[in-house]
């Protein structure tokens, strides 16, 4: 049976590593080499990093620092930030990558999604909409970071991604993003009944009972979280023993 | 002990190449076909669509060497996620594809209902007999996988692990010389590690 997946989620600026408060006020976090190094020996899932400052300020990848650490990385290791093209896609690939996460530049080519599917596999695009909540309870897309609006409302958006060719969809929420009070279930489950592919819920975990509860109330796949296990005690082997006891699927090593 | 992994641009070689020294290979990462001459064994790896992945394969004049290294010298050779698909005889993603044919069966893509396509994480692996390739693995063990496609060999001795997602599908085959897992044991920690292990082992004594 497929087990559900814990992610830690690695922010990386500047080569340091950072966690924010609802997509503000980065705090450092040491490098981002020793925490992959920790979560390789720990065995975890699965890796995402993400390369705040090429998505925020529109560079490419650095193609040398993520070699280098994927080096280091025998599980799992999803990258996004500051991918724009197909060839940036390929070389990711191969400096190490397993899958690669976009989300501006699919506003600003959805033809990029169908192209990567096309010639690497849906399974390797991981499409990544960062939410925002409206007061009418609508959801809205956001991009660059969680800089600017899109106009694009998440369903619709996860729909059109999904026929174009994404393989999973990283669902995080603006709102409650470092506040570790909790994922959005409603935004989580509006996602999950209507799309086919696997959600990764992110954004707000605090404890373990937040990582049930987007698993057996919001149906996510898999759980990305950051906070959580890089500012408390908590861990994502005792995650898995709390999901085991509420009736999760999870990977033991 | 050299093994090589073939270079034909399709995905993730340098998780391939850095596990393989891990587990103490010598490793040469090549586009040239002519490299094929010097390995002990070989690594088809592979992140992408079976016909793109052919096409490249082909164009490098892999498809010849290959077919030389692999059926006339049996060199041990070990395809993995998409490499393994491709010793099929065909595939179906895009459109129908002539595979390398080293496992007679045919790639077709995961059909089903209630359960999430692509197949992407851990999941157990099921085998009913011992293998030197699952040697000190457990069977029921967890492994990497990423895929929406699976293999369907013709030939029931070539299933070596089963994995059920939805239904049971074929998650190792083997015939002779020629290995194929559809999950990344390059991307499975220690387990894939033991797994690397033995295939090398193998290769050793051939």
């Amino acid at each position: 049976m497929l087990k559900t997946r814990i992610i830690p989620t690695l922010l990386w600026k500047d080569l340091g590593l950072v966690k924010g408060v609802a997509f503000d006020s980065w705090r450092r976090l040491g490098t981002v080499l020793p925490a992959i190094k920790v979560y390789n020996s720990r065995d975890v899932d699965e890796l995402v990093l993400f390369d705040i400052i090429a998505s925020e300020e529109n560079t490419r990848p650095d193609f040398d620092i993520i070699e280098d650490l994927a080096m280091e990385c025998f599980v799992p290791f999803t990258v996004g930030g500051g991918i724009r093209t197909l060839e940036d896609v390929r070389t990711l690939l191969s400096v190490g990558a397993d899958k690669i996460v976009i989300n501006t530049a699919a506003f600003d080519s959805p033809q990029l999604i169908s192209q990567i599917a096309e010639r690497f596999g849906s399974q390797c695009i991981v499409l990544s909409i960062d939410a925002k909540r409206h007061s009418n309870g609508d959801y809205e897309c956001y991009r660059y970071c969680g800089k600017e609006k899109t106009g694009k409302g998440v369903l619709d958006w996860a729909k059109e991604m999904e026929n174009a060719g994404a393989g999973e969809i990283l669902l995080t929420s603006i709102d409650n993003d470092g506040t570790m009070n909790g994922y959005d279930l409603e935004l989580i489950k509006m996602v999950t009944q209507e799309l086919s592919i696997p959600v990764i819920a992110s954004g707000g975990a605090g404890n373990y009972q937040d990582l049930a509860d987007a698993v057996l109330l919001g149906g996510a796949e898999a759980i990305a979280a950051a906070s959580i296990f890089h500012f408390t005690e908590q861990t994502p082997q005792a995650a898995k023993l709390y999901l085991k006891e509420k009736g999760v699927s999870v990977r033991f090593s | 002990m050299t093994t090589l992994v073939i270079d034909y641009g399709m995905g993730n070689l340098a998780s391939v190449r850095r596990a393989l020294e891990e587990c103490g290979s010598d490793v040469i990462v090549s586009k040239d076909a002519d490299d094929i001459e010097d390995a002990n064994a070989i690594i088809l790896p592979g992140v992408g669509a079976f016909s793109e992945g052919m096409q490249r394969l082909h164009d490098m004049g892999w498809g010849k060497a290959l077919t030389k290294a692999v059926l006339e010298e049996k060199t041990p050779i070990l395809g993995i996620c998409l490499g393994m698909q491709l010793l099929a005889d065909w595939g179906y993603e895009h459109n129908k594809t002539k595979g390398l044919g080293y496992i007679a069966g045919e790639v077709v893509k995961l059909e089903l209902q209630n359960t999430r396509i692509p197949h992407i994480g851990w999941n157990e692996v099921s085998y009913k007999e011992e293998n030197l390739l699952l040697e000190h693995i457990s069977n029921g063990t967890d492994f990497y996988f990423v895929h929406s496609y699976h293999f369907i060999p013709q030939n029931q001795e070539a299933i070596l692990g089963t994995t059920t997602h939805g239904f049971e599908f074929v998650s190792i085959v083997q015939n002779n010389n020629i290995f194929g897992t559809q999950f990344h044991p390059e991307k499975s920690s220690k387990n894939g590690f033991v797994l690397l292990r033995n295939f090398l082992k193998f290769s050793e004594s051939c």
